[in-house]
């Protein structure tokens, strides 16, 4: 265990390094941020200043070697137009993504496996028949539209939920959250559905096609002749094996939501991660930018750690060394 | 005058395919005594292992028990919900599958799997339940119990996987085991030990036991009674001695000359001619007279009567071996 550890942690400082380099070369070449913060009629002595108040006058190798340097220190320079510590920005935004994201995970695994075991033990019932068509519009239809649709009539026809923004928010043990109050809740809802409607699609059929595989196992049919209840069967016996390629996906559909919720909270002006993202893109903002990256694959490192750790005990047979 | 346990009567068992119907149990009767071990023998395919999976109900879609008793203590068990056969499963009547290897549950340890069949059929606290485990791994001759108990199926061989799983059958003292094939699966010089144990464990408690299997040596030693199917249906059935050195039937005759022997000095192995017929399109008639060198006119025609060879044995044939004709 503990050398699987250090075998991860070495891992996870060459991920860090490679996607540093990309990163710097990337947001090096991509727009000059020089002119967006200076006037528009600005003399050459003042754009020098902002180049060199930037360290852009450095050639490139020195500019890494600041950048790695800073970046050990969490330090990716502060945004150009927030004048505010990049990584700052980012931790600031971090919990209001966390919680749509954390939703939305709650919401597909407690639908996706239950309906995924049921449609996988009975596959030719009505109700099977019902998930896969309802999963596979889940799967074909993008996020975006949902959303857009769901503020529609939910909030504009019904006038039951918000149209969007995050709502109230209060205090658990020491975190600002909106889990906290119902107002709260209330905008909560909507973005992790639309956030979840995809995974949950994705999680069915990933469980369904597990349970169908499993359910013709020796195993089950001997669990069976122990005198088993068929609950237990379907969600012991057979789910337990049928586990690993969905946690899998889980971690990886963590990950990916975490970073890439821009679409979502851009349509329901989310104070998120992912708008800080799409605004710092919209102004070329280098350290906002490199530092989302790299936190992005610190996070996907971090918990593709955990996935692994949870396969032992999903299924004696790994082995982590 | 012994008690029976177990009849089954007029059992019907069919398989619905996109191909047509398979009867692969098709008007089966049969009964098992109390402490008796009752073999059923054939060639795959002949409908052996469905009707074992039939006595206790685990017969899976396409599948389908048409019609027929499944008397258990005069209690009719076709009769009985899915929930009050889960009460008899494991139980009054447990069963232990072919292949070892694929039985047990690879994410849960042997403890637990043994521990299972405990919750489930007894009232045993966990203290008990965990002594009991321990004593039923010593009584399939698993060294260090103990230890065991927190071991994965992967970390056993294939021997000590079906002991396990004898063990789990055995947890809650059922009176009724069905054994199928349980030794097809194992290295030959293990398959008489895994016999033996078998043997012991059910005369020693007094159990019964239904041996399905194709091995006629094997059960020319254990077996009190034996049923040989073909085809879905009982051809001869009889006590062990009767039918081995008495066999009326043509097919059970092919079945024991099929045995190798290595005292004879026989330069071929004597087989039976053809192969089990496509159970989508079974013969007219008696089913095995396509390979029946004694086969007639009407036996493609006819299907034979049971008659009686003696008071207790049975044969399906219209021109069985006579006493007379040895």
């Amino acid at each position: 265990m503990f050398r699987f550890i250090v075998k991860r942690l070495i891992q996870l400082v060459l991920v860090l390094f490679v996607v540093s380099l990309i990163v710097f070369v990337f947001t090096s070449v991509m727009g000059n941020p020089v002119y967006l913060m200076v006037r528009e009629n600005a003399t050459e002595a003042e754009i020098q200043a902002v180049v060199q108040y930037l360290g852009l006058d450095k050639p490139l190798p020195v500019q890494y070697g600041i950048f790695l340097k800073n970046a050990l220190h969490g330090n990716f320079g502060k945004s150009y137009m927030y004048h505010l510590p990049a990584l700052g920005l980012i931790m600031e935004r971090f919990p209001a993504t966390l919680e749509i994201v954390v939703v939305a995970l709650l919401l597909s695994a407690s639908l996706g496996i239950p309906l995924g075991v049921l449609s996988g033990a009975y596959p030719k019932s009505k109700f099977s028949q019902g998930v896969m068509a309802f999963s596979i519009a889940g799967i074909s239809m993008p996020s975006f539209w949902i959303g857009m649709v769901m503020i529609f009539f939910f909030s504009l026809y019904l006038g039951v939920l918000p149209v969007s923004g995050r709502g109230d928010v209060g205090t658990i043990l020491g975190i600002n959250t909106s889990l906290a109050t119902v107002n709260g809740w209330q905008h909560i809802i909507l973005p992790s559905i639309t956030l979840a409607l995809g995974n949950v699609a994705t999680i069915i059929r990933l469980t369904r096609s597990g349970m169908q595989e499993n359910m013709r196992q020796d195993y089950v049919r001997f669990a069976r002749a122990k005198g088993v209840p068929r609950r237990k069967v379907l969600f012991g016996h057979a789910l337990k094996n049928t586990l690993i390629p969905v946690v899998t996906i889980f971690g990886l559909q963590m990950g990916s939501l975490i970073a890439f919720t821009t679409i979502t909270e851009t349509i329901f002006a989310w104070p998120g991660m992912g708008k800080l993202l799409i605004d710092a893109i919209n102004i070329a903002a280098r350290p906002i930018i490199a530092a989302y990256i790299l936190f992005v694959a610190v996070m996907f490192v971090f918990i593709n750690f955990i996935v692994d750790i949870l396969y032992v005990f999903i299924d004696p047979r790994i082995d982590l060394q | 005058m012994t008690k029976k346990l177990l009849e089954v009567k007029n059992l019907r068992t069919y398989f619905h395919t996109f191909k047509g119907t398979v009867k692969a149990v098709d008007d089966v009767s049969f009964w098992v005594d109390e402490g008796e071990i009752l073999a059923i023998v054939g060639e795959s395919g002949g409908g052996k292992s469905v009707t074992g999976f039939s006595v206790i109900r685990l017969i899976e879609e396409p599948g389908r028990i048409e019609s027929g008793e499944i008397l258990f203590e005069g209690k009719d068990l076709m009769g009985l919900s899915e929930s009050q056969m889960n009460r008899v499963r494991g139980k009054d009547i447990s069963m232990i599958f072919q292949d070892p290897m694929t039985s047990l549950n690879p994410v849960y340890t042997i403890g637990q799997q043994i521990e299972e069949t405990l919750i489930l059929h007894t009232d045993l606290s966990p203290k008990e339940r965990k002594a009991a485990s321990i004593e039923l791994l010593r009584s399939v001759g698993i060294s260090n119990p103990e230890s065991r108990l927190k071991a994965y199926p992967h970390q056993f061989s294939g021997g000590m996987r079906q002991r396990v799983i004898i063990a789990i059958a055995l947890a809650a003292d059922p009176k009724l085991i069905i054994a199928d094939e349980p030794t097809t699966a194992l290295d030959v010089t293990i398959q008489a030990q895994i016999l033996r144990l078998m043997a012991e464990l059910v005369r020693g408690k007094g159990r019964s036991l239904i041996l399905v299997t194709h091995d006629l040596a094997v059960v020319s030693e254990m077996a009190d009674r034996i049923n040989v199917m073909y085809c879905g249906k009982v051809v001869e059935s009889g006590p062990t001695r009767d039918v081995i050195d008495r066999s009326a039937h043509p097919y059970t005759k092919g079945l024991i000359g099929s045995i190798p022997d290595l005292e004879r000095d026989k330069n071929r192995l004597e087989t039976i001619k053809g192969i089990v017929p496509n159970m989508f399109d079974l013969p007219k008639g008696c089913k095995f007279a396509p390979r029946c060198t004694r086969a007639k006119e009407i036996c493609h025609v006819q299907e034979p009567e049971v008659i009686n060879m003696s008071q207790s044995h049975q044969v399906a044939c219209h021109f069985p071996f006579r006493e007379e004709v040895l």
